[in-house]
């Protein structure tokens, strides 16, 4: 059965890695890049915990082979920010208490991201509509969604995108 | 779960896939992958070759005919559907539609072609499809040929297509002057499947009143289910009054045989599909959209 030798480009980086037809990009990204901050959970695409950017853009990487990633830019959350520098859907799901145990939180992240990039303003129901796919079994979503609505808010005030 | 081990190939062009499809029997055809990953990762789908098809250039474009026709390609992603003008003047119907299918980060990867193929008795795409009498354009080794939407979806996921054939696009045939639509669902949360939806789309006169019904529902059966011989009631009338909505709903619970499972029994969904084709009718005699420059 097929092996592939692919090049990833994470984050900015290069990663030149082996890989059979059937690794998931989420798997890649972990066991072969040895990026940790994807999860991978449900594996089916229902949870959004796998999330990723690719060409700027939210997609599952569960429902992704690895060798499907050559050649396209992908940004994980360890492109996004770092402890000492949170991005600012990071520093807000931190501040609002949208995370618990932080399974789901780096699919939030990206999802979040890109919903106030594409968007001036949001209601609490665009937020939730759009978050619909990223499912977070301990907040009961409050603080997710108050996390970004904050910033939405800030956005459309100041009129810039993150 | 993993899938299990198969080869990858990358075809660039129709004509290389169609050929690897002949060559293997149990391939399958890797378009946006949101449905058959699912299964392979789950291994209900154990194919020994994938055939990626995201590479072949020419298939994610739209077309208009001078016909007043709409082209679509198969590789369009949901989420270009969705967002784009074209669609959203000649078929708003089913950019609404998709506007429903799961989530922004599954609308990114699915493609028109795949969720044709897939043909989900739940997905909102196929009803939709039916409704606007769309077409499907299935290509082989041997030629193209069409298939009416209302003849391609055969069952729980069955479709028209040989084994040997490639759906390479789909066709939204020209649209009245005037139209309004509808695509109502109930779903236990926003980009669940759908545990019944409804496609309205009707046609005006200059005078505001209905000149064609189409309804069609998805979750009633193994297939979208065509019910516009129920609504006809809207037929020469510029809203639908109460008995006509009553009239509606008798129409739909007798053309409607749901089979229960766990999400809901028999009984609810037929009642679903009565009132959610209430529904999508007042809705549709409300959102009028009249193509500009025709």
């Amino acid at each position: 059965m097929s092996e592939h030798q692919i090049v990833l480009n994470v984050n900015g980086t290069s990663h030149t890695i082996e890989v059979e037809a059937r690794t998931l990009l989420c798997d890649a990204l972990r066991d072969g890049v040895g990026l940790l901050g994807t999860h991978a959970a449900c594996e089916q695409g229902v949870c959004g915990s796998c999330t990723v950017l690719l060409d700027g853009t939210s997609v599952r990487s569960c429902l992704m082979f690895a060798v499907q990633g050559q050649g396209a830019e992908l940004t994980t959350i360890e492109g996004v920010g770092s402890v000492d520098a949170l991005h600012p859907v990071q520093e807000a799901l931190s501040r609002h208490h949208g995370l618990q145990c932080g399974f789901c939180t780096a699919g939030v992240v990206m999802a979040g991201i890109e919903l106030l990039a594409e968007h001036r303003s949001l209601t609490r129901h665009d937020i939730e509509v759009a978050l619909s796919g990223n499912l977070c079994r301990c907040t009961g979503y409050v603080g997710i969604v108050d996390a970004l609505e904050e910033l939405a808010h800030r956005h459309a005030s100041e009129g810039v995108s993150s | 779960m993993k899938p299990s081990r198969f080869d990858y190939v990358a075809a660039s062009t129709v004509t290389e896939a169609l050929d690897l499809l002949r060559q293997h029997p149990d391939a399958r055809l890797l378009a946006g992958g949101q449905s058959l990953v699912p299964l392979m990762n789950l291994r209900l789908a154990q194919p020994s070759v994938l055939i990626d098809i995201n590479g072949i250039d020419g298939l994610a474009g739209m077309t208009a005919k001078p016909t007043g026709a709409l082209e679509l390609g198969a590789l369009l992603r949901h989420r270009h559907i969705e967002g784009s003008a074209v669609v959203r003047t000649h078929a708003p119907l089913l950019a609404s539609a998709m506007a429903l299918v799961g989530y922004p980060a599954i609308r990114h990867r699915g493609t028109l072609g795949g969720i044709v193929a897939h043909a989900d008795p739940s997905s909102e795409i196929p009803a939709a499809l039916v409704a606007l009498g769309a077409e499907v354009i299935a290509q082989s080794v041997a030629g193209q040929r069409r298939v009416g939407a209302n003849d391609f979806f055969t069952g729980y996921f069955s479709t028209a297509l040989m084994n040997d054939e490639m759906v390479i696009g789909v066709i939204l045939p020209p649209q009245p002057t005037v139209t309004g639509h509808a695509f109502v669902e109930f779903a236990p949360r926003h980009g669940d499947y759908a545990v019944v939806g409804m496609a309205a789309h009707l046609a005006f006169d200059d005078a505001g009143l209905c000149t064609a019904a189409r309804l069609v529902a998805c979750g009633v059966s193994d297939r979208p289910v065509d019910l516009s011989e129920a609504a006809q009631v809207a037929l020469g009338e510029p809203t639908l009054g109460d008995a006509a909505a009553r009239r509606l709903a008798t129409g739909v619970a007798g053309m409607v045989r749901p089979t229960g499972d766990i999400h809901a029994t028999s009984e609810d969904r037929r009642e679903l599909a009565q009132l959610l084709a209430v529904d999508a009718i007042r809705e549709a005699f409300n959102t009028t959209v009249q193509e500009v420059g025709r």
